[in-house]
């Protein structure tokens, strides 16, 4: 098969796999409680189903989808609704968030899953539906709700190629090896359903070349399907080759463009973890309630590759894997590239999550003192969207956002291949990440000043409006008082209501 | 001869100009709109002028200066100076200081539902009826803090914006921070 190369990456980063790549995929106990942050999902939060006290099963939908893009949330367990507040979210801001916490009565009840053996005998969206209904989003980290990028009927667009994305390319994280390894042909099951579904013309799923065993695991599972538009391919092992974008350009040599979608050139790119849980939805009836996520790094005692509940808190999850170490010294959610530092490990796992990395002080990137730019260029060869760290650096550290924007600031993936790269230790990142979240502030202040400015010239307008009414009514009164009322007519008016006080008087008396 | 043909000439061009002028008539003043773009729309009123319009007005009018809008703060008057090319100034002070984005709370139990604040609010975001308890619709509340001297009992109270993820941003990595020796 052939092969295409993006710009720039990393060919020698180092990979940290062996910590944990060779382990299977172990069950997690159930924690004593589980929490539920209600966008935990790119889009709308979920609106809450239950009320505090009440029993739920595993499987039940606890929170429900609000809007198009969005995604219902499952209890993973069987317990007692204690509450729905405010909890920590896994989130760079360390803010808090509405979250369903449930206190597990360690019996695992489940509900009536309904099983279809066959899928083909359903509707295009009646699977779609299926997909939505069991809360699946892009279990890669995106977590974009998987039915939308499905629901290609309404479209007026053809997708040709399905990617399956199976290159793990974030160093020291192994959860969709071990998928791959140990359930090939639940995922292989999975590609049909969503060949189905998409109705493409092929589907690759994509490997690195790291890993040959699972490579010939996968292999052997589509040997065992017969199925001759599925392929796999074994890609080099460069990083960020698993972004999305890089992975369509490697295998196919289109390149997404700037601000659009895979389906805008015919892919749609979907994680392997993902093509699992739909299989799981569609054939078992179960929805997404667990995940498979690689706990690592120097600062846990015993590395492992859990499935773990959706909800269970970070501190379980290490207890599972014997504890921290001496060394621990950094929490991170995601890989030590892109992932981002937790302010603790009360906070729940999520469906997005999958690593969390316990980084000693040498494995979290440290900050080193930033010497000045010297212009060198060294980011620019390394960035993998072919964008211009340097002079995107120069503009946001000097607050020209407006000209970072223009020169694609919003395609920057956040890879980290430029940080790496350059020899005076700039945070190019962390500044790119400032000026994209300043951007968008921004953006928002703005819209809100419009909506302002729209409601005070609206109230000018009626204030106005009224004046010139009440204006307009006073003239006419004048022009009323100035032709007065004949001296009899009024002489009449003062009879009637003497009469009538009379009557009134008469009447009490 | 040649005087017929220019007198010609010029009212064929007075002819094309005047129909110019209407056909191509821009309505209102670009300029205003320009300024009005940049203010932040709060409407408080602390530039003196009623509302931030009026004010772009009388900037465009040469009638006010640059410096005379707090909510807009420094960026604003930077980026004033940048579009009417003029030189930047601090804020004037007596126009007020500028300060973080404020929401204004009714205290419910308290109201007594009198209208006043209603009537004072530049964008509308106070809701309520006579001898009903009033609120503010919080996220059309600008901040201007115009409600609070008319209300007669003291009710209403400025308060921090809640923070949200929508207006979260990343730290701006501090490039003369130096790293202690370990």
């Amino acid at each position: 098969m052939k092969l295409w190369r993006f710009n720039g990456g990393l060919p020698s980063l180092a990979e940290h796999k062996n910590e944990s790549v060779n382990l299977p995929i172990e069950m997690a106990a159930v924690p004593s409680q589980l929490v539920y942050p209600l966008r935990q999902h790119i889009g709308n939060a979920a609106t809450p189903l239950v009320k505090v006290g009440e029993q739920v099963l595993r499987g039940q939908k606890i929170a429900d989808a609000q809007g198009l893009i969005s995604a219902p949330i499952h209890a993973a367990s069987s317990g007692t609704v204690t509450s729905i507040a405010e909890h920590l979210i896994p989130h760079p801001s360390g803010f808090s968030a509405p979250s369903i916490s449930i206190t597990t009565d360690g019996l695992d009840k489940e509900v009536a899953y309904t099983p279809r053996a066959d899928f083909r005998q359903l509707s295009v969206s009646e699977l779609v539906n299926i997909v939505r209904e069991a809360g699946i989003v892009g279990l890669g980290g995106a977590a974009f709700p998987t039915a939308i990028k499905l629901d290609n009927q309404s479209k007026s667009r053809r997708i040709q190629t399905l990617i399956l994305n199976g290159a793990e390319c974030e160093p020291y994280i192994s959860c969709d090896d071990r998928l791959l390894k140990e359930r090939a042909d639940l995922v292989i099951e999975g590609v049909e359903i969503l060949l189905h579904m998409l109705g493409a013309e092929r589907a690759i799923l994509a490997i690195e070349d790291n890993v040959p065993a699972t490579f010939k695991s996968i292999q052997a599972a589509i040997v065992k399907k017969n199925n001759p538009v599925i392929s796999a391919a074994q890609i080099p092992t460069i990083y960020p080759t698993g972004g999305e974008k890089q992975l369509i350009q490697t295998l196919t040599g289109k390149e997404v463009p700037s601000g659009g979608i895979p389906a805008d050139i015919g892919i749609v790119s979907i994680n392997v973890g993902t093509v699992h849980a739909v299989q799981q939805a569609v054939i078992e009836g179960k929805p997404l309630t667990s995940r498979i996520i690689t706990v690592t790094g120097e600062g846990v005692t015993t590395p492992r590759n859990l499935e773990v509940r959706i909800g269970t808190p970070i501190s379980t999850l290490i207890e599972a894997c014997n504890g921290y170490t001496q060394l621990a010294k950094r929490l991170i959610m995601g890989g030590p590239m892109m992932g981002f530092a937790l302010l603790n490990d009360e906070i729940p796992v999520v469906k997005a999550t999958n690593c969390i990395l316990v980084a000693s002080k040498h494995e979290a990137l440290t900050e080193k003192q930033a010497m000045p730019c010297i212009r060198c260029g060294l980011c620019a060869s390394a960035c993998p969207v072919s964008l211009l760290p340097q002079q995107l650096y120069w503009f946001s550290k000097s607050e020209q956002l407006e000209k970072a924007e223009k020169i694609n600031l919003f395609d920057c993936i956040e890879c980290g291949c430029c940080d790496v790269v350059c020899p005076s230790h700039i945070p190019l990142v962390q500044h790119f990440r400032y000026a994209k979240s300043a951007l968008k502030v921004k953006n928002h202040e703005k819209h809100l000043s419009d909506v302002a400015r729209e409601r005070f010239e609206a109230r000018e307008a009626r204030l106005a409006r009224d004046k010139a009414e009440r204006a307009e009514k006073s003239r006419k009164k004048k022009a009323a008082l100035k032709n007065k009322p004949a001296k009899e007519e009024i002489d009449a008016a003062i009879g009637r209501a003497k009469a009538k006080k009379l009557n009134q008087s008469d009447h009490e008396s | 001869m040649s005087f017929f043909a220019l007198i010609l000439l010029f009212a064929g061009l007075g002819i094309v100009l005047g129909y110019a002028a209407i056909r191509f008539k821009v309505e209102g003043d670009p300029i205003v709109d320009q300024i009005d773009k940049l203010l932040p729309q709060t409407q408080c009123g602390q530039c003196s002028f009623p509302g931030c319009r009026p004010y772009a007005q009388a900037i465009a009018n040469g009638e006010a200066d640059i410096n005379q809008c707090p909510p807009g703060g420094e960026a604003g008057i930077a980026a004033l100076s940048d579009l009417l090319g003029v030189e930047a100034k601090p804020l004037n002070a007596e126009n007020g200081e500028e300060k973080p984005k404020l929401v204004a709370v009714i205290d419910e139990e308290t109201c007594i539902g009198c209208k006043l604040c209603i009537q004072a609010c530049p964008v509308d975001a106070i809701l309520g009826a006579p001898k009903q308890m009033h609120t503010v619709i919080a996220a059309e509340c600008t901040g201007c803090e115009l409600c609070i001297p008319p209300c007669p009992v003291e009710c209403i109270t400025m308060e921090p914006l809640a923070k949200t993820l929508t207006l979260w941003s990343w730290d701006k990595p501090d490039s003369t921070k130096q790293k202690v020796a370990q």
